[in-house]
């Protein structure tokens, strides 16, 4: 039998699945015994006990200073800002990107503006947004927002745009005008499409959010890994990213299932 | 028999492609118009025209005396081969559709008892085309017969002055076509209504039409095939007993079949 037609069966596939996972961990696991068998103080590779307790004094005792669960405050303050910053992003998409879409004349007007900020790095805007909002919260919510917007908005625009022109045709024979065309036939097609491109726009808004924590923060999951990056503290920094990595599962999961649940007819699904 | 649809020396030109060039009809209120010709030969450009989604280079297109503008409208009902219907809405509110526009400006979106109402207007207009037991499914799950059918009920609820067809039935299979066939003609003596079909398939149109429109180009310079465009070089009216003939034959294929 060829290769290619040799399908997993569904238990047998997650099967497969965790074995790459579980090779990694004993891979660790060996390594992270060698390095402290040579060396008791070794930082680098930590055993797993070594990671749990850290992680039971971040996430359970109380930081003396500011007396509050430092892995709990860390959590809170970054999904606070991505949530802000997705947030605005996603309202943003809707609106212009729904725009673009649908009226030629917001497309001859705003198109080449959005395709010019789409280009820009976002992280290059970093300093402009420190100088211009401060350190605060709002330059690192801006930095998000405005790092996964223009992907967003052309993602979504061309989505809109490609709508079956049939459908804008027939909408316009039965009596639509220009705002109930959008609002009937356009915005509901635009929310799946929308839910999509923000799942593929996570990894990035992570990746703005943990930017704008290392270079200045006091609270925060990236703040706090570069801060114990001082102390070669891998006990702390690998079960954050662990933590991140579940975080963005989860998110992930939700967007998902959001998306099932309140656009049945565009997975294939009933009333 | 009044007319309903006129065009006067109707040009379409894309630079210097000439599409249609001096297309000069009168269509009568009830008239069932198939419109045949090959591939290049201006049929879809024609309906387009009629539908509003151009207009003329040169030329008049008059509806009962009022020229019309390059804009869709619901007096002009319209049914393509494929994309007609929206998919994110159930086959009755898809028919709802047009009624909503109507009432609602500001939302497009009936409540309460206006929605009601709606609706049971909807379900009737699915159950005249065969479709009372599919009401709260979406157009994916329909066959392509099915979706055919709700797009013409969609298009009924607007009760428009003229339907038009495009290839409606052009990605069917011959059974269901036979089927859409019955059911366009019963739609069409029912409610009285004017209809102009565009299709590939001849023996359709003579089967389904009062008149046949065939277009093609009248004129061809071989070094400029652009140069001239195409019209109505044949206009048949089908009598009782073409239609009769058409239908014999069309029997005894199916029995043949």
């Amino acid at each position: 039998m060829r290769v290619v037609n040799i399908k997993p069966r569904p238990g047998a596939r997650f099967l497969i699945g965790l074995v790459p996972i579980v090779v990694i961990l004993i891979v660790y696991a060996i390594l992270s015994a060698a390095r402290l068998e040579a060396n008791p103080n070794d930082r680098v590779l930590p055993t797993f006990s070594a990671m749990g307790q850290a992680v039971a004094q971040f996430a359970t005792q109380t930081d003396p200073r500011t007396g509050q669960i430092t892995a709990w405050s860390d959590t809170i303050a970054s999904l606070y800002r991505l949530g802000i910053g997705v947030i605005i992003a996603t309202f943003a998409t809707l609106l212009i990107g729904i725009a673009l879409g649908v009226v030629p004349l917001v497309r001859a007007a705003l198109g080449p503006l959005v395709a010019i900020i789409a280009v820009i790095p976002p992280i290059a805007i970093l300093p402009i947004l420190f100088i211009a909002m401060g350190l605060g919260e709002a330059s690192k919510i801006a930095l998000i927002a405005l790092g996964i917007a223009p992907f967003m908005i052309r993602d979504l625009a061309a989505h809109v745009a490609g709508l079956p022109v049939e459908q804008m045709i027939k909408a316009q024979t039965l009596g639509a005008n220009s705002w109930q065309l959008t609002l009937r036939v356009a915005l509901p097609q635009a929310l799946p499409r929308l839910i999509d491109s923000l799942r593929l726009s996570m990894g990035p808004a992570w990746v703005f959010l943990i930017s704008a924590e290392a270079i200045a923060s006091d609270v925060g999951l990236g703040y706090r890994i570069f801060l114990v990056r001082r102390y070669l503290a891998m006990d702390i920094i690998l079960p954050y990213v662990a933590w991140i990595s579940l975080l963005a599962i989860a998110t992930d999961a939700l967007l998902l299932l959001i998306s099932r649940k309140a656009f049945p007819w565009a997975h294939g699904g009933t009333l | 028999m009044t007319t309903l649809l006129s065009l006067r020396d109707v040009w379409v030109e894309y630079g210097d492609k000439v599409v249609l060039e001096r297309v000069d009809l009168d269509i009568e209120q009830g008239s069932f118009v198939s419109v045949v010709g090959p591939s290049g030969a201006g049929k879809s450009t024609f309906l387009r025209l009629v539908l509003g989604q151009e207009g003329p280079t040169r030329g008049q297109i008059l509806l009962d005396g009022i020229p019309l503008t390059a804009e869709c409208h619901p007096d002009r009902g319209v049914v393509f081969q494929r994309y007609s219907v929206f998919p994110h809405l159930t086959a009755v509110q898809n028919v709802a559709f047009g009624l909503e526009c109507d009432q609602s400006l500001l939302l497009g979106k009936l409540f309460g008892r206006a929605k009601r109402d709606a609706l049971a207007r909807a379900t009737e207009m699915l159950a005249a085309v065969g479709l009372e037991h599919n009401l709260d499914v979406y157009p994916a799950q329909m066959s392509g017969g099915m979706q055919q059918r709700l797009a013409i009920a969609q298009a009924l609820i607007k009760h428009p002055r003229v339907l038009l067809l495009d290839e409606p039935f052009g990605a069917l299979d011959p059974g269901i076509r036979n089927d859409m066939h019955t059911l366009v003609t019963r739609l069409w003596r029912e409610h009285g209504l004017t209809i102009i079909m565009v299709t590939h398939d001849i023996k359709e149109a003579f089967k389904l039409g009062t008149r046949v429109l065939a277009f093609d180009k009248r004129r061809i310079d071989p070094h400029a095939p652009n140069r001239f465009g195409a019209t109505a070089v044949y206009d048949v009216p089908v009598t009782k007993k073409t239609q009769a003939e058409a239908i014999a034959a069309d029997l005894a294929g199916g029995a043949a079949a």
